[in-house]
């Protein structure tokens, strides 16, 4: 099985969000990167599956020379080669079209993505790409188990979740409980030193068309200080909570 | 021409931010001098529409679809925004809504945007406000399709009641076997609870409940209030709640109108979660945890002092205003 995982290059959940060139660019200055943490989970579930039943994995990003460390920081968690597709990110459907050509010339049965990134939230990667290359799409996965070419997911739903049976090829949509928090791995010296001599594919993109610009960015109005309460007088919570917030 | 919608139901009643999502288009319809049309999947009774804003409902019926299934509703509704030449299709921002809207923008050949929080800035060009940075940020997006998909966050415009009433047609999208290649084999779902999806209030609770064993608390003012429960990572890690109940980053977001954070000392991750719930209040005995910072009222104590009193006194509230 030939396993391939979208691996974004987002800011540290920790990052200062700060914007330059007149709120039009995010300001990376001093900004940490790290593997976007819903693909993270599909990282080391993809590495589950080359070690128990077999598989190679790939991982992918689009994007410039400065999301290589965070490339290689998969491949010291045990990823076998890296393609970077040599072109900013700038829009969902871009990535997405990018990512297809990829996976259509590497011959992928498994695409693991993760939900959203944390950077642009944008949730659209996973399933655009398997509308493009018409694969199968599970979002939302908190369970993947491949047999063969079948599969056996569960996706979380609003209140529960939903058991799914499909066949490769397939595209996944992950999140937190492909794996546990607890099973994710830091890459050990080994890891990143073997990481340094394996390959690092640079591509260069098919096509550069985008539906979607961010025009502008804006940062939230400064939220007002906490309203203190006595816990003696929860009379006065319950009073601001219908008569200042209507929220009871 | 007109604006689609995409109406969410489940066991054969419409979902709340169905109703928002048509308030929604109702408004950007006027923008752009058009209507609405919405489409529902197996449902009989859809009267209601009119109230909120739809002109016309195009009724699918069709026992195929009685599971949802992404691919195939995608593709019906593919079809409904061919037929009706729809320019804009606006959706919720549900597991599912979020499911289908990729499918369905690769379809339509359509630009998306997700997390919208706002009317469009303008039609032309064709400008939303949406959230990034898990609510860290607002960015503004254009879009420069012919055709636009929008799914609208949850609580970010409101219900909008209209004088009105929807004129009914059935639809009948033709469907392939490729459209059935994802099949559920089971579905687990609580049916008597709120969902944090759905819930206008979710009660959460933090490590420091010391233990499961003290939930009991929360259930009772989430009960109190119809609200959704919801926790912590550490909790969920621990074993503590169902996974199903993390809220956060990793977890499910939360963008209720209330949210109580009960013995949750506020990490990052956590906030990033819960950000978009419009008011936040904690209780903690720590009067330095950094969800102080983040939330609308805050009281300093021991839960377990403070949770059993508020609750009694909640309880009267509700009461009186029954």
């Amino acid at each position: 099985m030939k396993i391939l995982v979208c691996i974004s290059h987002v800011p540290d959940t920790t990052s200062k969000i700060n914007f330059t060139e007149g709120d039009t660019k995010f300001d990376t200055n001093g900004v940490q990167f790290v593997i976007n943490p819903n693909d993270e989970f599909g990282l080391t579930r993809a590495m589950w599956f080359k070690e128990k039943q077999g598989a190679s994995v790939d991982v992918v990003n689009v994007g410039g020379a400065e999301t290589e460390p965070t490339l290689r920081k998969a491949l010291a968690i045990g990823a076998d080669t890296a393609i970077r597709v040599n072109t900013p990110a700038t829009d969902g459907y871009q990535v997405a079209k990018e990512l297809a050509k990829v996976v259509k010339d590497g011959g992928y049965d498994l695409v693991i993505a993760g939900r959203e990134s944390i950077d642009y939230n944008g949730g659209m990667v996973p399933g655009m790409l398997a509308g493009i290359l018409e694969a199968n799409f599970i979002n939302n996965c908190i369970s993947l188990e491949i047999d063969g070419t079948n599969a056996k997911a569960v996706r979380e739903i609003d209140g529960g979740k939903e058991t799914l049976s499909t066949s490769l090829p397939l595209v996944i949509g992950g999140q937190k409980g492909l794996v546990e928090e607890s099973d994710l791995r830091i890459p050990n010296m080994r890891g990143i030193m073997q990481a340094r001599k394996k390959p690092l594919n640079v591509v260069e993109p098919a096509e550069t068309s985008v539906k979607t610009e961010v025009v502008k960015f804006e940062k939230p109005a400064p939220k007002g200080d906490v309203k203190l309460i006595d816990p003696d007088n929860l009379d006065e919570l319950i009073n601001l909570l219908h008569n200042e917030a209507k929220a009871i | 021409m007109s604006v689609l919608v995409y109406i969410e139901s489940e066991e054969g009643k419409f979902k709340k931010a169905s109703f928002e999502v048509a308030s929604y288009a109702k408004e950007v319809a006027g923008m752009l001098g058009t209507s609405v049309t919405a489409v529902t999947f197996n449902i009989d009774d859809v009267s209601e529409l009119g109230t909120y804003g739809v002109d016309k409902v195009l009724k699918v019926n069709n026992d195929k679809l009685n599971n949802f299934n992404a691919e195939a509703y995608a593709d019906a509704l593919t079809q409904a925004a061919t037929q009706e030449s729809s320019k804009v299709v606006v959706l919720s921002q549900s597991a599912n809504s979020k499911y289908l809207a990729p499918l369905l923008a690769v379809r339509l050949e359509a630009g998306y945007a997700s997390n919208v929080v706002a009317l469009p800035e303008s039609a032309d060009p064709f400008t939303v406000k949406r959230t990034a940075f898990t609510n860290k940020a607002f960015n503004f997006t254009k879009i420069d399709t012919d055709v636009k998909v929008l799914g609208l966050s949850k609580n970010a415009f409101g219900l909008k009641e209209a004088q009105g009433a929807a004129t009914t047609e059935d639809f009948n999208p033709s469907l392939s076997t490729e459209d059935f290649t994802v099949n559920v084999e089971s579905v687990d779902k609580a049916t008597n609870k709120v969902t944090i999806a759905d819930a206008e209030t979710v009660v959460s609770g933090g490590r420091g409940l010391k233990g499961p064993e003290n939930w009991g608390m929360i259930e009772e003012m989430a009960e109190i209030l119809g609200a959704a429960t919801a926790c912590s990572k550490p909790v969920s890690d621990m074993g503590w709640r169902p996974h199903s109940e993390h809220v956060g980053q990793t977890g499910k977001p939360v963008a209720s109108n209330l949210y109580i954070a009960i013995g949750v000392s506020g990490a990052i991750q956590h906030l990033a979660g819960i950000n978009a719930a419009k008011t936040k209040v904690v209780i903690n005995n720590d009067p330095e945890a950094p969800f102080f910072k983040a939330a609308d009222y805050g009281v300093v104590g021991d839960a377990f002092e403070v949770v059993p009193k508020l609750n009694e006194k909640l309880r009267e509230f509700k009461e009186k205003n029954a």
